[in-house]
């Protein structure tokens, strides 16, 4: 049972971070039916953002913990920024394309975004610097480390934080009513074009923030990290129903734990044959799986009418 | 004779070869009950889209409030004071009535994104003001005692004047109905009568599309027939319910 459990924290850990790129597709599809299939670049350059930032700050002398807040916050602006641009510059003249032209738009922004990291930050694994003391808990055999608790704390409070952005300020109602029927919310005043950069900008902060958990779990970046932690997210937001919020952050904790635990039976349920190494595998099967039997996924509702 | 507050001039809309509206001309006078009348599919609903910057017009063009309309965002449409209903009911079905009303606010707040996320003390008396505003407005269309209900669990009825109380919230000074009495029974016909000859005393211009016309004769300062996309006439009421055209149109004789 021990490794049960243990899977599961480190589940829960990965899940959270699915969960946060996942709202960042998940608002963009609820809002103008695209899938921003460059939402997982925007994650990659928050992570070597912040790695350059906080390494010429330590250079220059500052406290790493200085440094670690100057990295995130500069990580959140630049990624901010740059879904903000990307709206402007690559989705909205094709606002009224038809639906394939801005999603093919999108996997070229990807390979645009992978290419420009690339001639910055080179093509090498790079080192994450360490942000937080490495300290070790265990609880009941179970074992994990400050760094997985920070990070599901951080992620459920910014998710908590969205929840009350969207519910509870007329910013959000604006964004759920342009989700239900964009003519007549701009009709009442709503500033479509306002709406859709704000999802865009919020998206991309969470980016931004699951970029950096990313780097301070594993300790590793690289200009094309971003293509496979883009597309599980994209899956937990399938898995979640996309376009649903509350089902994004589900997807994403589920498809964490399932990974998980996977990885850790895998090796045991195949006598050894296939190794944790398979655990990509999972992701990709729920994701056929969710859209062979229930493509609206677990909260999906039915699109409603447009106008 | 009071001041025009919306005219049209020579607005035309095709789509492919169906020539929606052909040259259409009127003027909307401050302070009347304007009705829009005329067989289906005459572009009653098409010129409605056409002036709140849902369509762009194929030629001609609306002058509202002294300046030239420029149709080219809805919402600009709002905020210079033009609000609508639609014939088939749009209300933002997964959102309480209040939250539905409170969208309508919009046009006429400011805060931003950077407010929204830091809850700024403006921020939050703004959102005060436009919660109790809307409640008001829930009153004034006497369904406040519905204010936390979703929109869709609404009876029609209600959805109706939810969508009335929408409209109202962004302060517009031409408020158009699209066929506000459609599948409504007598009574409420009596009520919604009322409730537009009330939001005329309080101020608004009211311009409506409308089948039933024993609502319009009664409730109208003037009246516009269209026909195949085309105007037939512009009078008051008596003058249009006598006119040959009109009757020709009705009947098709």
């Amino acid at each position: 049972m021990d490794i049960f459990f243990q899977q599961i924290i480190n589940g829960l850990v990965q899940g959270s971070i699915y969960a946060l790129v996942a709202l960042g597709y998940t608002m963009v599809y609820g809002i103008m039916g695209l899938i921003n299939f460059a939402h997982g670049e925007v994650v990659m350059i928050g992570t070597l953002v912040a790695i350059t930032v906080v390494g010429t700050l330590v250079d220059a002398g500052m406290p790493v913990a200085l440094a670690g807040l100057g990295g995130v916050s500069a990580s959140v602006l630049v990624c901010m920024a740059l879904g903000w641009s990307l709206e402007r510059v690559a989705y909205r003249p094709l606002r009224h394309a038809p639906r394939l032209t801005p999603l093919i738009t999108a996997i070229g922004m990807s390979i645009v975004l992978q290419n420009l990291a690339m001639m910055i930050w080179g093509r090498n694994y790079l080192t994450f610097p360490s942000l937080l003391p490495r300290l070790h808990f265990e609880l009941g055999g179970t074992h994990f480390t400050f760094i997985q608790v920070v990070i599901v704390v951080v992620s459920a409070a910014t998710m908590g934080g969205l929840l009350l952005l969207v519910y509870r300020t007329r910013l959000g109602m604006a964004m759920r009513a342009t989700a239900q029927n964009p003519a007549v919310a701009s009709l009442m005043g709503v500033n479509i074009n306002r709406v859709i950069a704000a999802a865009f900008v919020i998206g991309s902060a969470l980016a931004a923030l699951a970029g950096i958990m990313v780097g301070t779990y594993y300790e590793i970046a690289h200009y094309q990290m971003g293509f496979m932690l883009g597309l599980k997210a994209f899956t937990a937001a399938v898995l979640g129903g996309i376009g649903n919020m509350a089902g994004a952050m589900l997807g994403g904790v589920l498809l964490g734990i399932i990974e998980a635990l996977g990885a850790g039976y895998i090796g045991d349920l195949t006598g050894g044959f296939l190794g944790s190494h398979y655990q990509d595998i999972f992701a990709f099967v729920v994701l056929i799986v969710v859209l062979m039997f229930k493509p609206s996924g677990l909260f999906g509702e039915k699109t409603g009418d447009r106008a | 004779m009071s001041r025009v507050l919306l005219e049209a001039k020579g607005v035309a809309k095709h789509f492919g070869g169906v020539k929606a509206l052909r040259d259409v001309s009127l003027s909307i006078r401050q302070g009347e009950i304007y009705g829009l009348i005329g067989p289906n599919g005459a572009g009653k609903t098409t010129f409605f889209n056409c002036m709140t910057g849902l369509y762009v017009p194929d030629g001609g063009g609306f002058t509202f409030d002294g300046a030239p309309l420029h149709a080219d965002a809805p919402h600009q449409a709002a905020r210079r004071g033009i609000a609508r209903t639609f014939q088939n009911i749009r209300l933002f079905g997964n959102m309480t009535a209040l939250e539905n009303v409170m969208i309508g606010r919009h046009v006429r707040t400011g805060a931003g994104v950077l407010g929204a996320i830091f809850q700024t003390a403006a921020t939050r008396a703004e959102e005060a003001a436009i919660r109790q505003r809307a409640i008001e407005l829930l009153h004034y269309v006497r369904i406040e005692d519905r204010a936390g209900d979703l929109a869709k669990n609404l009876s029609y009825g209600d959805q109706r004047r939810l969508e009335i109380a929408r409209a109202l919230a962004t302060e517009p000074k031409l408020l158009c109905l699209d066929e506000p009495a459609a599948g409504m029974n007598a009574t409420e016909t009596a009520e919604l009568r009322e409730l537009i000859e009330g939001i005329r005393s309080d101020g608004t211009t009211i311009l409506f599309i409308e089948h039933d016309v024993k609502l319009v004769m009664g409730l109208c300062d003037r009246v516009a027939v269209l026909d195949y996309g085309a105007l037939v006439i512009e009078d008051v009421p008596a003058v249009v319910q006598k006119d040959q055209r009109v009757i020709e149109a009705y009947l098709g004789a």
